[in-house]
């Protein structure tokens, strides 16, 4: 269940979180160490939600395809592969892997 | 008045990389959109609910992990601040590309709403101002437009596919998530935190609420008190660096 009232809270407080910035600038200034500190939770939160989100499906484990897919998105990433590369591989081993019966 | 309208080139042809880089973006994030709005109705939400989140929301990583909550059984509020916290670094970015957006309020608007990752990464790549905006504006517009499209269009496979797993579609949400991080993990106490807190997330699955593990990973970042002294610990963060994955560089 995802009601109207939810997605427009998320909304309004995402458009104000970037409309902060540009309204802001000038009269403040973020120090380096929040800066720093907002930049490692928003690198924290992806890594969380990468591991959480292809290791396990509701409080369980999501099976061997969708992280063996993920796994090597990530080596090609860290190899500077093209973005594009990146998100078919993830698909396409994973796809193939399940036609394979692993799942 | 005359320079006003002058400077705002959305297209500019002169820069064929630029326009190249842009379109590799548009792909990759048209694969996940799509990606997106077929996990979104296949788990049998409504249509317009991934829609309206494009629409109103256009926050991909925020979207995607709003969805997933409610879809894995959490609450509309888990879902809200999830997605909540994954935006705060929208704060920061639009410091960075306030000089980009300021104009006009019908240019200050939807100039606003097309900050994210990638946008802003395309215009702090650019020093001079005109194609600071330039790539900003034409990173943002075709986003914006492609995002919203393959969102549509997985919302129309996903009501006629009913497994989409067979695609393999579920495994793009956290390569994307991971190829985005990816860059900013260049230091060794930005791997240990990022590695913490996603520790933290999934040890805490089984036994947690939905979308709480994952605001619980963020004392994560406690592991970066220590290193507080140590002034090249947190470099290489930020959006310029993500654009190194995001923009497909040699």
């Amino acid at each position: 269940m995802m009601p109207i009232s939810a997605i427009l809270a998320l909304a309004v407080i995402t458009f104000g979180f970037r409309l902060a910035g540009p309204l802001l600038r000038g009269r403040v200034t973020v120090p380096a160490a929040a800066e720093r500190l907002f930049a490692d939770a928003a690198t924290v939160l992806l890594v969380a939600l990468a591991a959480t989100s292809a290791l396990l499906q509701g409080h369980g484990f999501a099976g061997w395809a969708r992280p063996a897919g993920v796994l090597v998105a990530g080596i090609l990433a860290v190899r500077r592969a093209p973005f594009p590369v990146v998100v078919i591989a993830a698909a396409a081993i994973t796809a193939l892997l399940r036609l394979a019966g692993v799942s | 008045m005359r320079f006003l309208w002058r400077t705002p080139r959305v297209l500019d042809a002169r820069d064929p990389r630029l326009l190249r880089d842009v379109g590799l973006v548009c792909l990759a994030d048209s694969i996940v959109g799509v990606s997106f709005g077929a996990s979104s109705v296949a788990g049998h939400l409504a249509w317009w609910v991934p829609v309206a989140l494009s629409v109103l929301v256009f926050a991909g990583g925020a979207q995607i992990a709003a969805v997933g909550v409610v879809l894995a059984g959490g609450s509309p509020f888990t879902a809200v601040a999830a997605g909540a916290v994954l935006n705060t670094r929208l704060f920061p970015y639009g410091l960075a590309v306030a000089d980009v957006v300021e104009g006009p309020w019908w240019r200050r608007l939807p100039g606003t709403h097309v900050i994210t990752d990638e946008s802003v990464a395309f215009a702090l790549r650019q020093s001079e101002p005109g194609r600071r905006r330039a790539a900003f504006w034409t990173c943002g517009a075709s986003l914006f437009v492609v995002w919203n499209v393959a969102v549509l269009i997985g919302v129309a496979l996903g009501s006629v596919v009913r497994d989409t797993g067979v695609f393999g579609l579920d495994a793009t949400f956290p390569a994307v998530m991971l190829a985005l991080a990816l860059p900013t993990l260049t230091t060794r106490p930005a791997r240990v935190t990022a590695g913490t807190g996603a520790i933290i997330a999934v040890a805490l699955t089984p036994v947690l609420p939905v979308g709480l593990p994952l605001l619980a990973a963020l004392a994560g970042l406690a592991t970066r008190w220590r290193g507080r002294r140590d002034p090249r610990s947190g470099g290489g963060t930020g959006p310029a660096a993500k654009l190194t994955q995001v923009g497909g560089e040699p």
